[in-house]
């Protein structure tokens, strides 16, 4: 399909000829588009559309399980990701993930931010104490919980966890963060935290957002791409696309005619 | 309407009659155990060995303490192969042909009557050993638990939520990282419980230690001789034609089945306390 790429800034991603299969069955067909740097591009369409499959590519997620089959090229920066040679816990650092529902580990809130820079070798206690400091921080957290750092984090509620993935996502500096539904399962003040936060690390990271609340895409992305059946539907600035849609399913769609 | 009323309330009679009937004959045997059992618990049953037959007097020091060594070795040897045995069927095996065998040859071992593995391991140990010995028992203790650890920790690792694993991926963790720091921590409670039920289930065994450690009148702990245990020396003294033998077999029973209790309440308690935490 024709290459999208009608950007004005610095791109970050470039996806070339994307073809995703599980198993047998083809899930992404023959995507072709740029994401621009620090930005946030909504993902929408309905459900079976492909918006999580084709997040989940970012970060390689779909090696976890055996029959998934990518082909084509999804360049960040320079460097094709979906060559054999990556080394997925690389790109995992580069690209960060955070899920649907919460996905707090049983440890300590501390141990949870710490989880992934122990991963990347930082042994120094005071790094340790000072990177999870700014990560919570940065996630917008730190008030809540600096008093209990040592206590489990599964006791917190559902959208304290939630940005303590993000916290988590983020201590790792990632360049890519993606959101996959993140604020599905939580209640609209933790929504409306969780959505600030997001335009605030868009200054400084490149984030892609599932998201079944257009709403949620109409107020904090910057570019919207519509999936529907693996295929890019249309692929614009969001306030172009949410008054002036160009197809008539992305109208019908974002009239809520289906979906 | 009231046909249903009816329904509801003669199963709900049926099952609490049927309750009352299991709990019963438990709450029986343990009263009558305390009731003709815990006058002959005394400070010397724990601390002195056997006296000649029919002397009075004596104790199960040597039994109690053979009992801890071969329950001790068996479970050395036991949890670690269960535990592993179990990560890799939930973890690596999944749904592989060879994983499905393991699980299901598993399954089926773990009603496999005890006094079978004694003989099995009779063949395959104290055979070619000539003789009986304490590690002949404790490998057929440890045969018994971990059919029971593996099964238990591989259904225990699949309820561990998947979206966890891939969280820990998504940070860059290896599997291993994922396995041991995130999936097993999220299973801690249920590994210490099936580990203390697992012992509890060992504890009790008489058959297979029959053929494998036999039994000993003294004070002995070398691993390649036969040992005294609390159930077989339990079994010769009921057995036997001797009262202070007959009192130290209660006194046995007692403590057998109390440490069994133990063990198993100490597995509630840990959950507890975990869970509130």
């Amino acid at each position: 399909m024709k290459y999208i790429c009608n950007i004005d800034g610095k791109q970050k991603i470039d996806v070339r000829n994307l073809n995703f299969y599980y198993s047998n069955k083809l899930a992404l067909k023959d995507l072709n588009f740029c994401v621009k740097e620090n930005t946030i591009l909504a993902l929408i369409g309905p459900s079976g559309s492909g918006k999580t499959t084709l997040a989940r590519c970012f970060n390689r997620m779909h090696d976890l399980y055996d029959n998934n089959r990518y082909e084509g090229a999804i360049y960040i920066d320079k460097t094709n990701i979906l060559e054999s040679k990556i080394d997925l816990i690389q790109l995992r650092d580069t690209v960060g993930m955070v899920f649907q529902k919460p996905t707090a580990f049983p440890m300590s809130i501390f141990e949870n931010v710490a989880f992934g820079l122990k991963l990347k070798g930082i042994k120094n206690k005071n790094e340790l104490k000072d990177r999870v400091e700014k990560a919570l921080k940065d996630a917008a957290l730190w008030d809540e919980v600096k008093d209990r750092l040592d206590k489990l984090a599964t006791h917190l509620s559902g959208g304290q966890q939630q940005r303590l993935c993000i916290a988590r996502a983020i201590a790792v500096d990632p360049e890519v963060l993606v959101f996959d539904e993140s604020t599905a399962s939580l209640d609209p003040i933790s929504t409306s935290k969780i959505e600030d936060l997001m335009v605030e690390l868009s200054k400084k990271l490149t984030i892609i957002a599932v998201t079944h609340n257009l709403q949620q895409a109409a107020r904090v992305s910057e570019y919207t791409l519509f999936l529907m059946d693996g295929e890019i539907i249309e692929y614009d600035k969001t306030n172009i696309m949410f008054t002036n849609p160009k197809d008539k399913k992305t109208q019908d769609y974002i009239m809520g005619r289906f979906g | 309407m009231r046909k249903r009323k009816v329904v509801n309330y003669i199963g709900l009679l049926i099952s609490t009659f049927s309750a009352i009937i299991g709990l019963f004959f438990l709450f029986w045997i343990i009263v009558s155990l305390v009731e003709k059992g815990f006058h002959y618990i005394n400070w010397s049953v724990f601390t002195s060995n056997a006296v000649s037959p029919g002397d009075e007097g004596g104790g199960l020091k040597f039994a109690i303490l053979g009992q801890l060594e071969v329950v001790g070795i068996a479970a050395l040897i036991g949890i670690p192969s269960g535990i592993l045995g179990g990560i890799y069927l939930s973890e690596y095996g999944k749904d592989s042909f060879l994983a499905n065998i393991i699980r299901n040859v598993s399954d089926a071992m773990t009603s496999i009557p005890s006094i079978i593995i004694g003989i099995f391991v009779y063949a395959l140990v104290v055979m070619p050993m000539g003789g009986f010995s304490v590690i002949a028992g404790s490998i057929a203790l440890a045969l018994l638990m971990i059919p029971i650890v593996i099964s238990s920790i591989d259904n225990l690792l699949s309820l561990v939520p998947n979206e966890l694993r891939e969280a820990a991926y998504a940070l860059g963790a290896p599997k291993y990282i994922v396995i041991f720091k995130v999936v097993a921590k999220e299973a801690i409670v249920g590994i210490v419980s099936v580990i203390l039920i697992a012992v509890s289930r060992i504890l009790g065994e008489t058959a297979p230690l029959l053929f494998t450690s036999f039994n000993s009148n003294f004070e002995s702990y070398k691993l390649n001789k036969p040992i005294a245990t609390l159930t077989v020396t339990m079994y010769d003294y009921a057995m036997g034609p001797y009262d202070s033998w007959h009192h130290l077999a209660w006194a046995a029973a007692i403590i057998l089945t109390f440490s069994v209790l133990l063990f198993n309440i100490a597995s509630r308690l840990f959950s507890y306390w975990r869970f509130s935490r």
